[in-house]
């Protein structure tokens, strides 16, 4: 069933567009050769470019450039190899030179797509309209003194790619999906490093409700939400306030509104009447950006595996089912990590112990796939370890843990504990013997006809041999026991 | 010895007949002396000059010299040079001192030359009269016969044609957006020349309008021009309009003679209301060049009658958004305000003047949603036709010639009645600037009142050394020696 909101007069259908600033990983800025790294003393990165001193001119940087195109070209999408850069005026004080330097009517990315996931199992593929570069602008400070504002321009005139949506998402579950999915590709490609609580990945979200089969009605626009949950939670607030008014007899008027994560509520920032008339123009200190059609071949070329390819190849290859599949591509580190254990290996154990017990562990310590507690190799040599009988799968869990705790090796756990498998079938005998000596009572049970029983009597041998015995010799044995 | 041409002057360095340090002093001496009647410059930077010339005296003592190694220089104030106060003659810059120089005077300062301090200019270079200066009028050295009331030098390298032309500097760096050193090169009685679009670095320039501004020297004679234009020139990687070619040798095509050359006289510069002496001048030039051998041809520029029109769209459009730095917030002059908006508010208003607001206001309206098609979009269009009309032009002759001024230096204080008056000054030059051609004046006669009058040659695009060719065959035909009455050593 799709998402709808239901109103008092009925279901409501949401229409959403995402409009993402994507910062492009880069060392220098998109017009100045000042550096770029998060969380600098303020005004530390910032050239007289950047600070708009008097005759001072943008240069394009190539690096940003080619991480635009290979964007693009990760998003299937169209690359024209004549853009233009337009000058967007409006006086703020974190903007120095008063207008931002932007693509407007003729971007570097034109049309492209995303396919999403949903969490059904079903696909949809939601258009991409364009992408384009810009400069982001400087930071306002408005609590470090009671009567003055403090300006900090590392960030300005940093490398953004806007990249514009259709407005073909239908449910915040949908938006997300794309969210996180971009930021998957965008992570892929190395274009941006996607880390949204740095501002490095930022969602303005269009938001418009209607009757089903209606045209699109008024939108509202959410600045700058920099998380997928309050991405969703913005559009689910927005959507339910629309349909109030429409259904109060109001009219949704076009404006920009903020979203408030303390209320859980969306408030207005400025209408269309407030609106900046932005007089874009074709910035003239720039000539047209002028791509050649080799270069940027050449650039396709070398594009990683993406994810939607890997999925499709961890499927096929591994046989591993498309949610495993989708959870592991997530990141490509994580894929990375995956691919190692599963060489050579049974791909589905591989895939079963990651997304299990290495994510589990994850939690538990607070670490990722970066700084995972357990190397792919270490991983991979435990299962060696169960594949060639040296210890059970019960017994691997326990050496996991160890690994975690330790860091050690599985081989050297094993050893040093001594919880290599027992295969001696004496002393599965005896043990079985013991075990059937101290539950008489199950033991008539059973042969009263009460099979279940006969997992019991496994548990309980396995137990007594301090879970190290071979589960199919002790199956073997106790089955001639019972005989 | 000031009355010498750079080139001349530049011999008597080279062969120690004076040091560079005597020089300068001799120069400086005459900007103290005329500088409170011409108000040519703003800023006089004696020690930086002493330092230039003791540079270029021990380097002329070790046998080394550059192109220009001694020769004293105006710097028009719109080029940041590092450590002197730069103000584009600007309230709102008046205490703007930059931590950069130009790539320009940089290249200046590699081959040698002598700062001698920064040229008045209209602020921003906005105006055709130097009227507009935040620092006040500069007086044209040139005076009617038998009238001493003071004249404009022309605008908006005013203050940079009246120091080169009172024997205050050698020759001085200028820019020109709509004929900003074309016509007070005319209204001076010296040369000066816009190169083509691209062929000067615009980094470290405070910029006017963008995709018109570009720099260009100021000399009293056709080949100091291309002496110093050749040192001025280059390819720049900070200047992303900056035109990736070599620097010919310019001085050498002064000599090339016009044997030969295509000559067109545009049809359209000719009108009923030209003053008859203009025209007279016009028909002179023609004259001079078809005695040294070029052919003369009669050509068609069918859209100059909107060049004037567009280029006041164009212009201010970019000033209005190339002003917006202006804030208050970085640097310069600044207002106190009760929030941001007050602060922009009064800064700007106490900031710029009277001109500069008009044309942000122009700019800022043709730029406006629902505007911007019929005004900016559409003046680009009639653009590219004045281009076309240049290329279709340059298919049937080399170079062509026209006055530059549609008048002689008129007093100051005239024409401020209605600024579209003053904006008919660059009815003849503002065609080369929209279309990105080069442009010379050469002075060719005086009028009946005694005053300079020029004659501007226009050439293909990154062909100044043709420019230079007619402009110097001009130069001698014309034996131009008439000098101001306001000048060193008169």
């Amino acid at each position: 069933m799709s998402y709808v909101v239901e109103g008092s007069s009925g279901p409501w259908e949401v229409v959403i567009g995402l409009e993402v600033h994507a910062q492009v990983v880069s060392r220098a800025k998109l017009f100045s050769g000042a550096a770029t790294a998060f969380g600098a003393e303020p005004n530390t990165q910032v050239s007289f470019v950047d600070a708009a001193f008097p005759g001072m001119l943008p240069v394009i940087n190539g690096v940003c450039v080619a991480q635009a195109v290979r964007t693009g070209l990760g998003l299937d999408a169209q690359i024209n190899l004549v853009s233009r850069f337009d000058r967007k005026n409006y006086f703020y004080a974190d903007l120095p030179a008063g207008y931002q330097i932007s693509q407007y009517q003729h971007p570097i990315v034109g049309a492209g797509s995303v396919e999403i996931e949903l969490a059904d199992g079903s696909t949809r593929r939601i258009g991409v309209t364009r992408l384009h570069l810009e400069q982001d602008a400087g930071k306002s400070l408005h609590d470090q003194h009671p009567g003055k504002s403090y300006i900090d321009l590392n960030r300005a005139g940093v490398a953004l790619m806007e990249i514009v949506s259709e407005p073909d998402l239908r449910s915040p579950e949908e938006a997300g999906a794309y969210l996180r999915k971009l930021r998957t590709i965008l992570r892929y490609l190395g274009t941006c490093d996607g880390n949204m609580e740095e501002g490095s990945l930022r969602a303005d979200v269009n938001v418009s409700v209607r009757r089903h089969g209606e045209p699109f009605r008024t939108r509202c626009e959410v600045k700058n939400v920099n998380s997928v949950r309050y991405v969703m939670q913005a559009i689910e607030a927005e959507a339910k306030r629309q349909v109030a008014v429409w259904e109060d007899g109001g009219t949704v008027g076009q404006e920009t509104r903020l979203y408030d994560v303390a209320r859980g509520a969306t408030r207005a920032m400025r209408s269309k009447e407030d609106a900046h008339d932005y007089r874009y123009f074709p910035d003239p200190d720039l000539l047209p950006l002028v791509l050649d059609a080799a270069w940027v071949a050449e650039l396709g070329r070398h594009l990683p595996e993406l994810p939607d390819a890997k999925r499709a190849r961890f499927m096929r290859d591994y046989g591993l089912p498309a949610y495993d599949s989708a959870v592991l591509v997530a990141e490509q580190a994580t894929a990375d990590f995956y691919e190692t254990v599963a060489r050579g290996r049974d791909a589905r154990l591989a895939a079963n112990w990651v997304i299990g017990d290495l994510f589990a562990a994850f939690n538990r310590t607070g670490r990722g796939i970066e700084d995972s507690p357990v190397a792919a190799a270490a991983l991979g040599e435990l299962l060696d370890l169960m594949a060639d009988g040296t210890i059970n799968g019960r017994i691997a869990k326990d050496v996991f843990e160890l690994m975690v705790e330790t860091g050690e090796a599985p081989g050297a756990i094993v050893e040093s504990r001594g919880l290599r498998q027992v295969t001696d079938t004496g002393a599965i005998d005896a043990a079985i013997a013991a075990v059937l000596t101290a539950n008489a009572d199950k033991l008539a049970e059973y042969r009263s006809g009460k099979d279940k029983l006969f997992g019991f009597f496994v548990g309980q041998t396995i137990k007594s041999m301090a879970g190290k015995a071979n589960p199919a010799l002790v199956n073997e044995a106790l089955k001639r026991a019972l005989g | 010895m000031l009355d010498l041409s750079l080139a001349q002057v530049r011999t008597a360095l080279r062969t120690r007949k004076v040091s560079a340090r005597e020089l300068a002093r001799a120069q400086l001496d005459a900007v103290a002396a005329l500088n409170p009647r011409l108000n040519a410059f703003i800023t006089v930077t004696p020690d930086l000059a002493e330092r230039h010339a003791a540079a270029a005296d021990a380097a002329l003592a070790r046998g080394e010299h550059g192109p220009l190694t001694g020769i004293p220089l105006a710097i028009k104030d719109l080029f940041c040079t590092e450590g002197v106060r730069t103000t584009a003659a600007s309230r709102i810059l008046d205490t703007f001192v930059p931590p950069y120089e130009s790539t320009v005077t940089a290249n200046l300062l590699r081959d040698g030359a002598v700062f001698l301090g920064k040229a008045n200019l209209d602020e921003f270079a906005m105006g055709s009269s130097n009227m507009t200066s935040a620092f006040g009028p500069v007086a044209n050295p040139w005076t009617r016969t038998g009238d001493n009331r003071p004249l404009v030098p022309g605008g908006s390298s005013g203050g940079s044609a009246a120091a080169v032309a009172a024997r205050l500097a050698f020759g001085a760096t200028a820019t020109d957006t709509g004929g900003s050193i074309r016509q007070p090169a005319s209204f001076c009685g010296i040369a000066g020349i816009k190169p083509t679009y691209g062929r000067c670095s615009r980094w470290g320039v405070v910029a006017f309008a963008s995709s018109l501004d570009q720099a260009g020297p100021l000399a009293r004679s056709v080949e100091d021009c291309a002496i110093l234009l050749g040192s001025m020139a280059g390819f720049d990687a900070k200047d992303s309009t900056s035109a990736d070619l070599a620097v010919p040798d310019f001085a050498a095509a002064c000599a090339r003679g016009v044997k030969g050359l295509r000559i067109g006289v545009p049809r359209e510069y000719r009108s009923d209301s030209m003053a008859p002496e203009i025209e007279a001048l016009w028909q002179q030039g023609v004259g001079w060049l078809r005695q040294q051998g070029a052919e003369i041809i009669d050509v068609s520029l069918p859209h100059t009658k909107y060049a004037l029109a567009t280029y006041y769209i164009v212009a201010p459009a970019e000033a209005s958004s190339n002003l917006a730095r202006y804030d208050g917030v970085r640097f310069g002059h600044r207002a106190a305000g009760e929030d941001l908006i007050e602060l922009y508010e009064r800064t700007r208003a106490e900031g710029f003047g009277a001109e500069v607001r008009r044309r942000i206001m122009i700019g800022t309206y043709v730029l406006s949603a629902g505007y911007y098609d019929a005004y900016y979009l559409r003046a680009q269009k009639v653009r590219a036709l004045i281009l076309r009309d240049f290329t279709e032009a340059f298919r049937h002759c080399d170079a062509l010639l026209t006055p530059t001024a549609p008048s002689a230096a008129f007093g100051q204080g005239e024409k401020m009645d209605d600024p579209v008056t003053m904006y008919l000054n660059d009815v003849f030059t503002v065609p080369a600037n929209m279309a990105g051609i080069p442009g010379l004046s050469v002075p060719a006669g005086l009028d009946a009142q005694g005053l300079p009058l020029g004659l501007q040659v226009l050439g293909r695009p990154f062909d100044e050394e043709t420019v230079f060719a007619v402009g110097a065959a001009i130069e001698r035909a014309a034996g131009f020696t008439h000098r101001p009455s306001i000048r060193a050593g008169a």
